[in-house]
C-alpha cells in the first residue's frame, strides 16, 4: 500500500508537536493521579501513563472530522483530539464546568465537536458502535473514518469479533487500534488468551492483515495509523492494528499493579522504552536544542497548572442538571 | 381504507418512513431478499435496495451497535432483533449504551433509532422464543417502548417511533402477525405516549397491551352479556406512559384490571397499579387486579402455553369473580 502524499513525520516541527502532545498527556495524567490522592477526583480513573504515543500518534493522523471512540481509559485519546484540559479535569472532579457537566465522569469523556464520540466503559461495546458511525459515513459519502481504541483484554469478548466481521463484510471505514499493554486488568493477557498476539493473530480470521507496531514510538504509530486511515478513507475497508505498549501503573486507581515482575516494570519504564523519554532523546539527536524542549515542557506544565485551578474553581453541578437530557427534548418525563 | 395484516402493516409502516426520509435505513437478520423470518418486511428490499435495506450476520451486538453509531451521526436506523428473547445477547448495547449515552454526555448526542422485535408467545416456540419482554425495556431510563395491537397502530406508531429523536423499542406481538385490520390510505402518524380507549363501559376498566388487547375485547363482550360492562384501554405506549387516560378511565368505573402477557413479577401492570394506588385510590371501589402469565418460563406445548398466557376465559372469570366478591 502506498500513501498519496509524503509523510510529514520527518519534519522537525511535526515531531515537536507530537512531542508536545505526548508531554501534555503524560503531565495531565500525572496531575490527575495527584488529584485522586488529594481527593479532588472521586470514583475511579484509569490512566494512560506509558501509553501516550498511541493516542498522540493516531490523533496526528486523523482529520478533524474523523471520529474517535475510546475506552474508560480515555483521557489521553480525548485530549489528543484537541479537547482542552480544563473541562476534562473538571469532569474528573465532578464539576459543572466538566466536559459533560459532571454527568459522565472519568470513564465517559465525550466531545462531539472534537470528534470524540464517546468513551465506553463496557469492554468491547464501542467496537460495534464505531462500525455504525463508519457505516453512516459510508452511506452519506463523507469520507470520514472512525478510529476505535481498546485494550488487549477486549479481544476475548464477543463484541470484538462481531464488530471485526461486520466491518470486514461491509468494508467499513474503521480503524481498530488495540493497545496491548500486556495486562487485562490484573491478569497477564497471555495467560488467558489462546494466541500470542491478542489482536494481530485474530486479523486473519476476518481477512485482514496482521499489523503490529511499537506502541511506544509515536512516529511508528503515526505511520501505521496514517496508512490505515488513508486506506479506510479510500474505501478499502477496515484495519486492525496491535500497538505494543505498557501501562506504567496499575489498572485503575485502586490497583498498585504489584502482580507485575520488577524487572518487567523496570524494562518498560526505562528511558529507552518510555515513549516520552525516548521521543525526547530522538529530538535531541535530530538537533533540537535543549532550550526548545524545555520551553515545550514548561508550556505544558503551565497549561496543566492553569487547567487544574480553573477546574477546581468550577461549581458543583446543580439540581437543574439532574433531570436534564434523558430525552432529546431536554427533559426526563416518562409519563403524563 | 384497506384491510392489511399486522405483518403487512410492518412493511407498510417502514416503507412510509423510508420513502419520506433518506436517512432512514433498515438492517437485521434475513430482512432483505428473504423479507424477514415472519415475512414482516416483504417488499422493502425490492423497493429500497441493498444499500438501505441490509442483511446482517447473526450478530445482535453488531446490529444494534451499528444502529447506535449511525444514529449518533445523523441517520435514523431501524434495526430488527428477530425475537425479543435475543435482547439478552445484546442488552449491553440497549441498556448501557443506547439508553444512557445521551444523559451521560450532557445531551451532546441523540439516538433517533428504532429497535423492532417480535415479542411474546402464542406460537408454541418454547421459553427462548416466546418471552414477553416489554418490562425489560421499560425499566431502563432512556428507552421509549411501544407495543401496537393492530395493523393501523403498527403503521402509526412506527412513524412516530422513526420520527422521534429518542431510541424506541418497538415490540410486535408475534401471534398477531396474521391478524387483519382496517388501515386508512395515506400517511398515518401517531403520537407516542397515547393510550386509546377501545371500548367504553361503566363497571370496570381493563388496561392492556399487544396480543392481550383482542383477548380483553373478547372478554369484555362476554362480560357485557353477563351484565359487567367494561372499558378497554389499549395502553400502546409504556414509555412515555399515558397515565392520564388510565387514571381517568379507572376513576370513571372505580375498578382496574391489567391484562399482561409478561410474567407476573414486575410486569408493567405493577407500575400501573402503583400509580393508580397513589393517585386514584379514593376513586377505587375495589382492589386493582393483575391478570398475568404466571412467574414461569413459557412452556412449548400448546396446552401448557394456553394455560400460561392470559386467555379470554381467564380474563372473564377473574373479572367476574372480583366484581362479585
Amino acid at each position: 500500500m502506498t500513501t498519496t502524499e509524503a509523510s510529514p513525520v520527518h519534519d522537525v516541527d511535526f515531531k515537536l508537536e507530537l512531542y508536545r502532545s505526548q508531554v501534555a498527556l503524560r503531565r495531565f495524567e500525572s496531575r490527575a493521579y495527584d488529584l485522586f490522592l488529594e481527593n479532588y477526583v472521586k470514583g475511579t480513573s484509569h490512566l494512560s501513563i506509558g501509553q501516550e504515543a498511541i493516542a498522540a500518534g493516531v490523533a496526528a493522523a486523523m482529520r478533524p472530522d474523523d471520529w474517535t471512540f475510546a475506552t474508560y481509559r480515555g483521557h489521553a485519546h480525548t485530549l489528543a483530539r484537541g479537547v482542552a484540559m480544563t473541562p476534562v479535569f473538571a469532569e474528573l472532579m465532578g464539576r459543572a464546568n466538566g466536559l459533560m457537566a459532571g454527568k459522565g465522569g472519568s470513564m465517559h469523556l465525550t466531545s462531539v465537536e472534537h470528534g470524540v464520540m464517546g468513551s465506553y466503559a463496557i469492554i468491547g461495546a464501542h467496537l460495534p458502535i464505531a462500525c455504525g458511525a463508519a457505516w453512516s459515513a459510508q452511506y452519506r459519502g463523507t469520507d470520514q473514518v472512525a478510529v476505535v481504541f481498546f485494550g488487549d483484554g477486549t479481544v476475548n469478548i464477543g463484541a470484538f469479533h462481531e464488530a471485526l466481521n461486520f466491518a470486514a463484510i461491509w468494508k467499513l471505514p474503521v480503524v481498530f487500534v488495540c493497545e496491548n499493554n500486556l495486562y487485562m486488568e490484573y491478569t497477564r493477557t497471555s495467560e488467558v488468551t489462546a494466541v500470542a498476539h491478542p489482536a494481530a493473530d485474530r486479523a486473519a480470521a476476518y481477512g485482514l492483515e496482521p499489523i503490529i507496531v511499537d506502541g511506544n514510538d509515536a512516529d511508528a504509530v503515526y505511520e501505521v495509523a496514517r496508512t490505515a486511515i488513508e486506506r479506510a478513507r479510500a474505501g478499502e475497508g477496515p484495519s486492525l492494528i496491535e500497538a505494543e505498549t505498557y501501562r506504567h501503573g496499575g489498572h485503575s486507581r485502586a490497583d498498585p499493579g504489584k502482580y507485575r515482575p520488577d524487572e518487567e516494570v523496570a524494562f518498560w519504564t526505562s528511558a529507552e522504552r518510555d515513549p516520552v523519554s525516548r521521543y525526547r532523546a530522538r529530538l535531541v539527536e535530530l538537533g533540537v536544542d535543549e532550550a526548545t524542549l524545555a520551553r515545550v515542557e514548561a508550556d505544558v506544565d503551565a497549561e496543566v497548572d492553569a487547567a487544574t485551578e480553573a477546574a477546581k474553581a468550577g461549581a458543583a453541578p446543580g439540581e437543574d442538571l439532574l433531570m436534564k437530557d434523558v430525552w432529546a427534548n431536554g427533559g426526563a418525563e416518562w409519563r403524563n | 381504507m384497506a384491510e392489511l395484516t399486522y405483518r403487512e402493516a410492518i412493511a407498510r409502516g417502514i416503507a412510509q418512513e423510508m420513502r419520506r426520509d433518506e436517512s432512514v435505513l433498515f438492517l437485521g437478520e434475513d430482512v432483505g431478499a428473504a423479507g424477514g423470518v415472519f415475512k414482516g418486511t416483504v417488499g422493502l428490499f425490492e423497493e429500497f435496495g441493498p444499500v438501505r435495506v441490509r442483511d446482517t450476520p447473526i450478530s445482535e451486538q453488531a446490529i444494534l451497535g451499528a444502529a447506535m453509531g449511525a444514529a449518533m451521526t445523523g441517520l435514523r436506523p431501524i434495526a430488527e432483533i428477530m425475537f425479543a428473547d435475543f435482547f439478552a445477547v445484546c442488552w449491553d448495547i440497549v441498556a448501557n449504551e443506547i439508553a444512557k449515552t445521551r444523559y451521560m454526555t450532557n445531551g451532546q448526542m441523540s439516538f433517533p433509532l428504532v429497535i423492532r422485535s417480535g415479542n411474546g408467545g402464542g406460537l408454541r416456540f418454547g421459553a427462548q422464543h416466546s418471552q414477553s419482554v416489554e418490562n425489560w425495556a421499560m425499566m431502563i431510563p432512556g428507552l421509549k417502548v411501544v407495543v401496537p395491537s393492530n395493523p393501523r397502530d403498527v403503521v402509526g406508531l412506527m412513524a412516530a417511533a422513526v420520527r422521534d429523536d429518542d431510541p424506541v423499542v418497538f415490540l410486535e406481538s408475534k401471534a398477531l402477525y396474521p391478524t387483519k385490520g382496517e388501515v386508512p390510505e395515506g400517511e398515518i402518524v401517531d403520537a407516542l405516549g397515547t393510550a386509546t380507549v377501545l371500548r367504553q363501559g361503566s363497571h370496570a376498566t381493563i388496561a392492556t397491551l399487544g396480543l392481550m388487547v383482542p383477548r380483553a375485547l373478547a372478554a369484555a363482550e362476554e362480560l357485557a352479556a353477563g351484565g359487567i360492562d367494561c372499558t378497554v384501554v389499549d395502553v400502546r405506549s409504556l414509555i412515555p406512559l399515558d397515565t392520564q387516560t388510565i387514571l381517568r378511565e379507572t376513576s370513571a368505573t372505580g375498578r382496574l384490571f391489567t391484562v399482561e402477557e409478561n410474567p407476573r413479577v414486575l410486569g408493567w401492570g405493577a407500575e400501573v397499579a402503583s400509580i393508580v394506588a397513589e393517585e386514584a385510590f379514593y376513586d377505587l371501589d375495589g382492589p386493582v387486579v393483575r391478570i398475568t402469565t404466571p412467574h414461569i418460563p413459557l412452556p412449548a406445548a400448546d396446552t401448557l402455553e394456553d394455560m400460561a398466557l392470559p386467555s379470554v376465559e381467564r380474563i372473564v372469570t377473574t373479572i367476574h369473580k372480583a366484581m362479585n366478591s
